[in-house]
C-alpha cells in the first residue's frame, strides 16, 4: 500500500513540482487571467503538434526521438521554397508541407537504418544524428540555394548572390492557420472595443458575461491538433500500434512472433519525422519569422522538455502528458521572467530559467528512468532469495 | 488429421550435424505419430538443443552447413531454412524462457501478430497493418484456447501480474491457437512451475495429445516423463542410445542410461538386471562427512543473482583440505555458486570462511581473506588479453597482497619487474605453459595454456580456498589432464581447500573427495565421489523432488 502510494508519488514528482513553482509564481508575476490565458492558447497552438510527433516513437520504444530536428529542417526548407515562389496563405503553408514531406521521409528512412544500428542507443544517436543533418542543412541552405537550387527573390538572398540570410520574414502566411476561422472570446462590454483594435475581418465572437478581457483562439490550428490526437488514438488500435507497442517492450518476442521488428521501427522513425516536419511549419507560421539557421535547434529540445514535465517517461506517454506539458512548462516561460523581475528586480532570470530547466528536466527524466529500472531489477531479485 | 496412410507426423532418418569439425549429432532416427508424447532426455551437450534447432528451422544450422539425413513430415521429404516455414508446417515450440511480452494482456500475447482484424478500406489502400483490432474477437478466441487446456485464466489479465504457472500456459495456448500446429515442443515447461501447477499442465497436455497434437516433452524431471510420456527418446553425446516405451524403463534406468559412460558400463548393467523399484530410499542424501576438525568454508541460504545461473537457496560446508566439487546442469546455478560467493554478482545468505563471517558482494573482501578464484570466463574475468603473461600471473597479488613491488607502502611504489618475471618463469616450467616467454601477451596463447596462466595467477595468492570454474572447458584433453593433476598435486602438497564447478561430472569424480549437484537452484544431494554415477544422474534429474517440497511451496506463495 505505501510502495503504491510512493510509486504515485515517483511517478508524478515531475508535473507535481511544476505546478507548485507556478502557483507561487502567478500571483507573483501580477499577470492578469486573460492574459495568461490568451498567452497559452497561443502556445498551445505554437507547439503541441511539434511535441505530438514524439508519442509515436515512445510507442515503439524508441525513446525521445531526438531525431525530430531532421523533421523540423525539411519544414524549414519547404518554407523557404514558398517564400522565393512568393505562393501565400494556405496553399502556401500546404505546397510548404507537400515540399517537406519527401525530404523527412528520406531523412527519417535514413535515421531509422541509423537507429536499427543503435539499438539501446536511439537516443543519443537521434541527438547526434541531428548535428550531422544540421550541417548537412546549413550547406544546403548556405551554399547550395541560389547557386544549385535557384532562388530568384532578393530579399531571401545574402548580398553576395548564394545562400540565404539569418532571417527569412514569413509575413505570407503568418498565422493564416490560426486565423482561418478568426474566433475571439470576450467579456460582454469588452467585445465592441476589441474588436476595433483587431481590425479587420468578421471575427466569430463568443461572449461571455462577467468575463474581463478579451482572447483571441487559433481555433483551425487547435482543429489541426485535434485531428492529430483522434490520429494517435486511431493509430494505437491498429495491427500497426499494437506490433510497435509489442516492439517497445520486448523486440526479442516481438520478432520469434513473427514481426518486422527492423522495418516496423523505422516506420515508426519516418512517422514521427513526418509530423515533426508539419510541426515546425505550424510552429513558424504562429512565429511568422524563420531564424534559417537556429530556428530548428530548439524545437526538439523545448519538446521533449514540455513532454517529460507532462509527466512522460522515456518509456510511456500519453495524449493528456502532451497537454498537461505545454501548458505547465510554457506557463512557467511567461510568468518566470515577471515574477523574477517583481521578486530580485532581474527579468534574465527567467530566460536563465528557461534554459536551465529544459535540459535539467531531460536529465531527471533520464535519471529517474534508469533508477526505477533499477528498483524493477531489485524487486526482480528479492523473489530469488528462497527460503532465506 | 487427414493421415489415413501408414507414414507418421514427423519421420527422423540419421540425421547428424556438425559444427567445424566437432560433431554434436550422428545417426539420429525416431518417428513420431500423431496424438503420441515422446519424451527426449539427454545430459547438456547431448545434442537436443542442436536437435531442436535442426527441426526449427534455425539459421545458426545452415549458416554451420546444414544437416546431413532427412526429415520427413506426412511421408514428404521437408528441408526448413527458417523458423517460419516449420511454423507453417505446423510445429510449434514453447521455449524455456517466457517468450511473452510482459504489459500485454494475455489475449493479446496468445494472439501476438495473428490479432483479428476489423476489415476496412484503409487496408485495401496501404496493408493489412492499418486495420484496427477486433478487441472482442480476440478474447473469444483467447479464451477457446486457454479453455482447451483446461484452465482458466481470464484473457484480459496482464501478463506481468500473473503468477509463473499461468505464463506457462499462456505460452502453450498461443501455440495451440494457430490452427494448423499437429506437433508441439515444449523444453522443460515444468522447471518453473509449482508440483500443482505441473499436474495441471500434465493433465492439459495428455488432452491436448487425444485431440490429435503430438506432443515431444523435454524434461530433466523423469517422474514427469514416466507418467506423461508413452515413449522415451535418450540421447548422450549426440547419439541415440534408445527410443522404448517408457513402460519398459525406470526412472533410474533412464537416468543411467543418459549419464552412463564407459567406465560405468558394467554398474549400469547391473543396475538394470536389479530393476531397482524405490528410489527414494537409495538417494536419501547421506553425505559422508571425512572426520576433519572444522570447516573451511560454511555457506547457509546463499542466493545469487547471476543471469541465465540463479542460485536460490544454498547451503553447504566445505572440510579443511578437501576437494569438493559442484555439480549439475547447465542454468541450474552450479556457476553462481563461487561467483556469489567471491563476490562477483548480487549475492545475499551466510557465509563463514573458518568460522568467520565472509562480507559478500565485494571481490576485495573475499581476496583479502586469502580466497583466490579462477572464473569460467577465462578470457573475460580471468585474464588481462593485452598484457604479458607476468603481469597477469602477478596481477592480483601485486594489488591486493602489496607483493612484487619495491618502494615505500602507500608513498611511492613500483613495479619489481625482476621478481615478478621470475617468479612467472617458475609457473610457465612448472604448468608447462607453451609460450616465448613471460613477455608474451596472454590473448596469444591457446585455452588450455591461458587455463594454466589463470591457475598460475590464483596459486600467486598462496590461497586458503581455492574456487575453480569449469577448469577444463574449452581445453584439449591433455591439457584436460594436466589442469585436473596439477589441482590434486597443488592440493597434496599444500592442503589447500579446492572448490571445483563442472559441467562434467566424469571430471568431479575423479578429482574430488565430494561431489554436490545442484538443481534449479538449490543443493539436490551432496554424494561422496565414489558413488555410482546414476545416482548422480538421479541427483541432477530432480529425482529427490519429494525431499524439498516444503521450500517449493513456499516460493510459490
Amino acid at each position: 500500500m505505501i510502495r503504491k502510494l510512493f510509486d504515485i508519488i515517483a511517478n508524478n514528482a515531475v508535473p507535481a513540482v511544476f505546478i507548485i513553482i507556478s502557483a507561487f509564481a502567478i500571483p507573483l508575476s501580477g499577470f492578469s487571467a486573460s492574459y495568461l490565458v490568451q498567452e497559452l492558447l497561443t502556445r498551445i497552438g505554437r507547439n503541441s503538434f511539434l511535441i505530438l510527433s514524439l508519442l509515436i516513437p515512445i510507442m515503439a520504444g524508441m525513446g525521445l526521438n531526438f531525431g525530430m530536428v531532421l523533421g523540423a529542417m525539411a519544414g524549414q526548407i519547404g518554407l523557404l521554397l514558398i517564400c522565393d515562389w512568393g505562393v501565400v496563405g494556405i496553399p502556401g503553408m500546404v505546397l510548404a508541407c507537400l515540399i517537406g514531406t519527401p525530404i523527412a521521409i528520406v531523412l527519417g528512412v535514413f535515421c531509422g537504418h541509423i537507429m536499427n544500428r543503435a539499438k539501446g542507443r536511439e537516443m543519443v544517436t537521434g541527438y547526434i544524428l541531428g548535428f550531422f543533418i544540421n550541417g548537412v542543412y546549413q550547406m544546403t541552405v548556405l551554399y547550395l540555394m541560389g547557386w544549385v537550387i535557384p532562388i530568384t527573390n532578393p530579399n531571401l538572398l545574402l548580398s553576395r548572390g548564394y545562400g540565404v540570410r539569418n532571417a527569412v520574414s514569413l509575413l505570407g502566411i503568418r498565422g493564416v492557420l490560426d486565423n482561418f476561422i478568426p474566433t475571439m472570446i470576450a467579456g460582454t462590454e469588452h467585445s465592441q472595443q476589441f474588436l476595433s483594435i483587431q481590425g479587420s475581418g468578421a471575427f466569430m465572437l463568443l461572449q461571455i458575461p462577467c468575463f474581463n478581457g478579451a482572447i483571441r483562439i487559433p481555433l483551425m490550428t487547435l482543429i489541426v491538433i485535434a485531428l492529430f490526437c483522434v490520429f494517435i488514438i486511431w493509430f494505437r488500435k491498429t495491427k500497426l500500434g499494437q506490433d510497435m507497442r509489442a516492439i517497445g517492450q520486448s523486440q526479442t518476442v516481438a520478432d520469434s512472433a513473427g514481426i518486422a521488428v527492423n522495418r516496423t521501427r523505422i516506420i515508426a522513425i519516418v512517422i514521427s519525422t513526418v509530423l515533426a516536419c508539419y510541426g515546425q511549419i505550424i510552429y513558424l507560421q504562429n512565429m511568422g519569422t524563420l531564424n534559417t539557421y537556429n530556428s530548428h535547434d530548439q524545437a526538439g529540445m523545448f519538446s521533449i522538455a514540455a513532454l517529460l514535465i507532462g509527466g512522460a517517461s522515456v518509456s510511456r506517454a500519453s495524449i493528456a502528458n502532451v497537454f498537461v506539458g505545454v501548458i505547465l512548462f510554457h506557463l512557467m516561460f511567461i510568468v518566470a521572467p515577471m515574477a523574477g523581475k517583481n521578486l530580485i528586480g532581474e527579468a534574465q532570470i527567467g530566460e536563465y530559467f528557461r534554459v536551465f530547466v529544459s535540459y535539467g528536466i531531460i536529465a531527471i527524466a533520464l535519471v529517474l528512468h534508469a533508477w526505477k529500472r533499477n528498483r524493477e531489477r531489485e524487486a526482480a531479485r528479492r523473489s530469488l532469495r528462497g527460503g532465506a | 488429421m487427414s493421415d489415413n496412410n501408414t507414414s507418421p507426423l514427423l519421420e527422423l532418418s540419421h540425421v547428424g550435424k556438425e559444427y567445424y569439425g566437432n560433431r554434436v549429432l550422428s545417426d539420429i532416427s525416431f518417428s513420431i505419430d500423431s496424438g503420441e508424447i515422446i519424451g527426449l532426455v539427454g545430459e547438456n551437450g547431448a545434442g537436443k538443443s542442436t536437435l531442436l534447432n535442426i527441426l526449427f528451422g534455425m539459421p545458426v544450422i545452415a549458416s554451420t552447413g546444414g544437416y546431413e539425413g532427412s526429415i520427413h513430415i506426412d511421408g514428404k521429404s521437408v528441408h526448413f531454412t527458417s523458423p517460419n516455414q516449420a511454423l507453417a508446417a505446423g510445429i510449434g515450440m514453447v521455449h524455456q524462457e517466457f517468450s511473452l511480452i510482459p504489459g500485454f494482456t494475455a489475449a493479446e500475447n496468445i494472439l501476438l501478430n495473428r490479432e483479428v482484424l476489423n476489415g476496412s478500406l484503409m487496408s485495401y489502400v496501404f496493408s493489412e497493418r492499418v486495420s484496427t483490432l477486433d478487441r472482442e474477437a480476440m478474447h473469444n478466441r483467447a479464451n477457446a484456447a486457454i479453455h482447451t487446456l483446461g484452465v482458466n485464466i481470464n484473457p484480459d489479465m496482464v501478463v506481468s501480474e500473473m503468477p509463473v504457472g499461468y505464463k506457462q500456459f499462456i505460452e502453450i495456448a498461443r501455440e495451440i491457437d494457430r490452427k494448423n500446429t499437429r506437433l508441439l515442443f515444449l523444453d522443460e515447461p515444468t522447471a518453473v512451475l509449482t508440483e500443482t501447477e505441473a499436474e495441471i499442465l500434465l493433465t492439459a497436455l495428455k488432452k491436448l495429445a487425444k485431440s490429435g497434437i503430438a506432443i515431444v516433452f523435454i524434461s530433466h524431471r523423469l517422474s514427469e516423463i514416466k507418467e506423461l510420456c508413452s515413449r522415451v527418446v535418450v540421447l548422450r553425446d549426440g547419439k541415440l542410445i534408445t527410443d522404448q516405451p517408457s513402460e519398459e524403463l525406470t526412472t533410474r534406468q533412464i537416468a543411467s542410461l543418459m549419464v552412463g559412460r564407459q567406465n560405468t558400463r558394467r554398474e549400469e548393467h547391473r543396475v538394470i538386471l536389479e530393476k531397482a523399484s524405490d528410489v527414494n530410499e537409495v538417494l536419501s542424501p547421506q553425505p559422508e562427512k571425512k572426520k576433519k576438525p572444522k570447516p573451511a568454508l560454511r555457506v547457509e541460504h546463499l542466493w545469487v543473482d547471476m543471469p541465465g545461473e540463479t542460485v536460490r537457496d544454498v547451503s553447504f560446508e566445505v572440510q579443511k583440505g578437501e576437494i569438493f566439487g559442484i555439480g549439475g546442469l547447465a542454468g541450474h546455478g552450479k556457476l553462481g555458486i563461487p561467483n556469489g560467493i567471491m563476490g562477483l554478482y548480487p549475492a545475499g545468505g551466510k557465509v563463514r570462511l573458518f568460522g568467520k563471517r565472509l562480507t559478500l558482494n565485494r571481490p576485495r573482501a573475499a581476496l583479502s581473506r586469502k580466497m583466490a578464484f579462477v572464473s569460467e570466463d577465462r578470457r573475460g574475468v580471468g585474464l588481462l588479453l593485452d598484457e604479458p603473461l607476468d603481469w597477469n600471473i602477478t596481477f592480483t597479488a601485486m594489488q591486493m597482497q602489496g607483493r612484487f613491488l619495491i618502494g615505500i607502502p602507500y608513498i611511492f611504489q613500483m613495479r619489481n619487474e625482476l621478481a615478478m618475471r621470475s617468479e612467472a618463469k617458475k609457473f610457465i616450467d612448472s604448468l608447462e605453459i607453451k609460450c616465448t616467454g613471460p613477455s608474451q601477451k596472454a590473448g596469444e596463447l591457446s585455452g588450455g595454456n591461458q587455463q594454466k596462466v589463470c591457475l598460475a595467477k590464483a596459486f600467486v595468492l598462496r590461497p586458503n580456498i581455492l574456487l575453480i570454474c569449469e577448469p577444463t572447458r574449452g581445453i584439449d584433453i591433455g591439457a584436460k589432464n594436466l589442469v585436473l593433476d596439477t589441482l590434486k598435486e597443488y592440493n597434496k602438497e599444500n592442503g589447500t581447500t579446492i572448490i571445483i564447478t563442472s559441467s562434467e561430472l566424469e571430471e568431479l569424480r575423479s578429482v574430488c573427495d565430494r561431489v554436490a549437484i545442484v538443481d534449479e537452484g538449490r543443493i539436490a544431494g551432496i554424494l561422496p565421489a565414489s558413488s555410482p554415477a546414476e545416482e548422480f544422474g538421479m541427483l541432477m534429474m530432480g529425482q529427490n523432488k519429494k525431499n524439498n517440497d516444503d521450500e517449493e511451496g513456499e516460493e510459490s506463495a
